[in-house]
């Protein structure tokens, strides 16, 4: 006689098999718990060490600018004005600073001049030289500016520098902590939203806190117009024709499996091809976006074609002969029903392609783009042809530099970059959302 | 089709608009120990003068001369920035590119330190140390052996008893040359150590060769990356002892304390009156036939070594240059474009 079972009393076999499926289950919610915890202590670091950068201090000072240093000859002009560099407007700002702490009555222990001139940033006089050959009117007056002080100063308003590490530290002294307390009880020093970190050029290592990513990002802009202009026509032209009206044959299906091949291709690889290609033996210049962004095409084609190729497959057979059937030429079911309806998933593919490429760094290497540039480029189309950096390359240079305030630069920079890659990620899924259609 | 008629046309735009336009700025390329220094220099340079600020890229002293070595002319670089003499072989492929007249500039000297952290014990070192704390053979009692020695009170009885852990510059850096000739050889020499090699190897250069192969035991760790990544690795590994540039230390004041070399402490003047032991010149190289066609090149050069830049007061000095005795020397050499031999 057989034991009794029941429905309501799992016998042993089930037991395994339900206690099989817990298991699964519990792995895969560990696989997940893993990645979170990952990409959790990747974020916290990263906002940890980079959201200072965002916030910056300024010094609000009165600068008197003496015409006997400023302009000798006092006849205004800016050929003879021009001869006194940056190291004279240090000196006026460093008497500027001395005055206003007398006039104000602020005295500090231990305070040397050398503290003084070295407590704003090396940036200041070169604000002020500018303002001045700008409106060299202002020679004989008093104007006031807000300025940038110094990287460690500044990094003592964000916890980076204490007056322990300012004792073991030359670059500070814990006088000048004392002279930047002074100024902050007088309202004269504050911490505002650091705007120069979007806008400002990349700066020298002595001068952390003016260094900003306003080269990098339009460099970055550029070479995706140029990516974009390129990529999108031809990718776009190499799926349709591939799938819709190449021949299978022997000929296509090597196209086919090098384009898949080419996808995997490290990203180095188009560096020096375009090194070879575009500097050596088309002659376009160095450093510059349009070089970038040709390698960047190169490399994200393949990237776009896959993806748009996958689109026009997922558009139906009936659609297309539907609209034969009716009358149509296979060039009118392609470009009025087929290429409309797998918009959307070439669209995501671009973008998601364009991301990618907007974080590449290696195949800038060789063509001179990982640099430092100062000069803002010019307006297109000049400007495609000036040197330039990317985002990522501006990154990887900060991460190089010996001054620790910029490990808190290059932070705030994969901030940025990542609120750039969020961005595009979040409007191909948007496109993907609004316009998906299924069948 | 429309957008792909309109994309080749933006494309054969862009080209003519590229063909037409000449270079203004200064393109600069090469070690990146010499980095900061130009950086600095071209940020002043832009400030000051009426000229762009030159593009500065490193990427090595070897990639940086055979770029320049490419030929002349404005789609090559005009300055190479090194922090080793340029070689005869990269001379000689310079010339065969048509580079024939090169303008050398000694801008001064980098110092190459010794630093542990700032926290741990404080280190006396001499080049034996070195020697006998990292070769991969050692001798002892005039026998050559696999080196024994765990702990630095081994080596020498003088210093803490702390594990052997260095950071040293990995075979891609022109610093390991100068850490291999002015330390390690050094000390193989003074501890009698290369005449047993000698005499074992058979020749000199085999017994060289001998001195400067690192033990293998993961105690001398090759760093590929640059300083900051020594840096990371000392502060994660407190016995390490990390070697960095002078500029570098300069900046982490905070963070590292510096050993001393033969009873000299490395700063800006041991180094200048050569007491410090271990430092090397750094160039920069300049393309003659490229003054005539980059506005500003020459003005660059020699604003580069003026007093006000590279100068023992100057902003080059403060960031840890070790500004040279004969700047002035220098400083006409390039006024009057002089060639090196």
């Amino acid at each position: 006689m057989t034991a009794k079972t029941s429905l309501l009393t799992p016998d042993a076999r089930t037991k395994r098999r339900n206690a099989a499926e817990a298991r699964f289950r519990l792995y895969g919610l560990i696989a997940v718990a893993v990645a979170v915890i990952a990409l959790a202590g990747l974020l916290v670091s990263i906002f940890g060490n980079g959201s200072s950068a965002f916030r910056q201090t300024t010094l609000h000072l009165e600068i008197p600018l003496p015409e006997d240093k400023l302009d000798k000859s006092g006849t205004r002009d800016l050929e003879v004005m021009k001869k006194v560099t940056t190291i004279g407007y240090a000196k006026v700002l460093a008497n500027a600073l001395e005055a206003q702490l007398d006039a104000q009555g602020i005295s500090v222990e231990g305070l040397k001049s050398k503290d003084i001139s070295k407590f704003l940033s090396e940036e200041a006089p070169a604000t002020l030289r500018n303002q001045v050959l700008e409106d060299p009117s202002l020679v004989g007056q008093k104007i006031t500016l807000e300025l940038l002080v110094g990287g460690r100063i500044d990094g003592y308003y964000k916890g980076r520098v204490t007056r322990e590490t300012a004792l073991l530290d030359k670059n500070v002294s814990t006088a000048q902590l004392d002279l930047a307390d002074a100024l902050k009880e007088m309202g004269l020093l504050h911490t505002s939203f650091n705007w120069g970190f979007v806008t400002a050029p990349d700066a020298s290592e002595k001068r952390p806190e003016a260094a900003g990513l306003g080269v990098a990002i339009i460099g970055s802009f550029y070479m995706m117009i140029v990516v974009l202009a390129l990529a999108l026509p031809i990718g776009v032209a190499t799926a349709v024709y591939l799938e819709e009206f190449a021949p299978k044959n022997r000929f296509t299906d090597i196209i086919e499996v090098n384009i898949s091949n080419l996808a995997a291709v490290p990203s180095i690889v188009f560096g020096i091809l375009g090194l070879a290609a575009f500097i050596n033996f088309a002659g376009l210049p160095q450093s510059a976006p349009i070089v970038g962004g040709l390698v960047l095409t190169l490399m994200t084609l393949p990237r776009i074609i896959i993806p748009a190729r996958a689109a026009l497959k997922a558009v139906p057979p009936s659609i297309r002969a539907a609209a034969l059937g009716v009358g149509a030429s296979k060039m009118q079911s392609v470009f009025h029903h087929v290429l409309p309806l797998a918009a959307p998933g070439i669209l995501t593919g671009m973008i998601i392609g364009l991301a990618q490429a907007l974080g590449e760094t290696a195949p800038l290497l060789l063509i001179g783009m990982v640099a430092f540039v100062r000069d803002y480029p010019g307006a297109p189309m000049e400007g495609f042809f000036d040197p330039a950096t990317a985002l990522p390359v501006q990154i990887y240079n900060w991460t190089q530099r010996a001054d620790p305030a910029f490990v808190e630069r290059a932070s705030g920079a994969i901030i940025v970059l990542l609120i750039f890659l969020l961005a595009m990620n979040a409007v191909a899924i948007l496109l993907r959302r609004k316009f998906e259609r299924r069948w | 089709m429309k957008t792909v008629k309109l994309a080749t046309s933006v494309l054969a735009l862009a080209a003519v608009a590229g063909a037409a336009q000449a270079r203004d700025q200064i393109q600069i390329a090469g070690s990146s120990t010499v980095l900061p220094y130009a950086t600095i220099v071209a940020e002043a340079f832009g400030e000051n003068f009426d000229f762009p600020t030159p593009v500065v890229e490193s990427g090595g002293s070897s990639a940086g001369l055979k770029k320049f070595c490419e030929g002349v002319g404005e789609n090559t670089i005009d300055i190479a920035n090194a922090s080793r003499a340029i070689k005869e072989s990269e001379v000689a492929a310079c010339a065969e590119n048509g580079v024939t007249e090169i303008i050398e500039v000694r801008i001064g000297y980098d110092g190459i330190v010794f630093a542990s952290d700032i926290n741990g014990n404080g280190f006396e070192f001499t080049p034996e140390d070195w020697y006998k704390a990292l070769a991969a053979e050692v001798v002892v009692d005039g026998e050559v052996v696999a080196n024994p020695y765990t702990k630095w009170s081994e080596v020498n009885p003088a210093l803490p008893e702390q594990e052997i852990m260095a950071f040293i510059p990995g075979t891609k850096h022109g610093t390991r040359e100068v850490f291999e000739e002015k330390v390690i050889i050094a000390g193989c020499e003074a501890t009698g150590a290369m005449e047993v090699l000698t005499a074992a190897k058979g020749d000199e250069d085999a017994a060289e060769k001998a001195c400067i192969t690192l033990r293998s035991d993961n105690r001398a760790v090759d760093i590929d990356g640059d300083y900051t990544e020594t840096l990371a690795r000392i502060s994660s590994n407190k016995d390490g002892i990390g070697v960095f540039g002078l500029a570098f230390f300069e900046n982490n004041t905070d963070k590292l304390q510096v050993a001393t070399m033969s009873g000299v402490t490395p700063s800006v003047e041991t180094i200048a009156s050569g007491d410090y032991p271990v430092s090397r010149p750094l160039f920069f190289y300049v393309k003659k036939a490229n003054i005539e066609l980059i506005p500003g090149l020459k003005d660059y050069a020699e604003f580069f070594v003026s007093d006000d830049m590279a100068g023992p007061d100057g902003p080059l000095a403060e960031y840890g240059l070790v500004s040279d005795p004969e700047l002035a020397a220098t400083q006409e050499a390039v006024a009057g474009e002089e060639l090196m031999n």
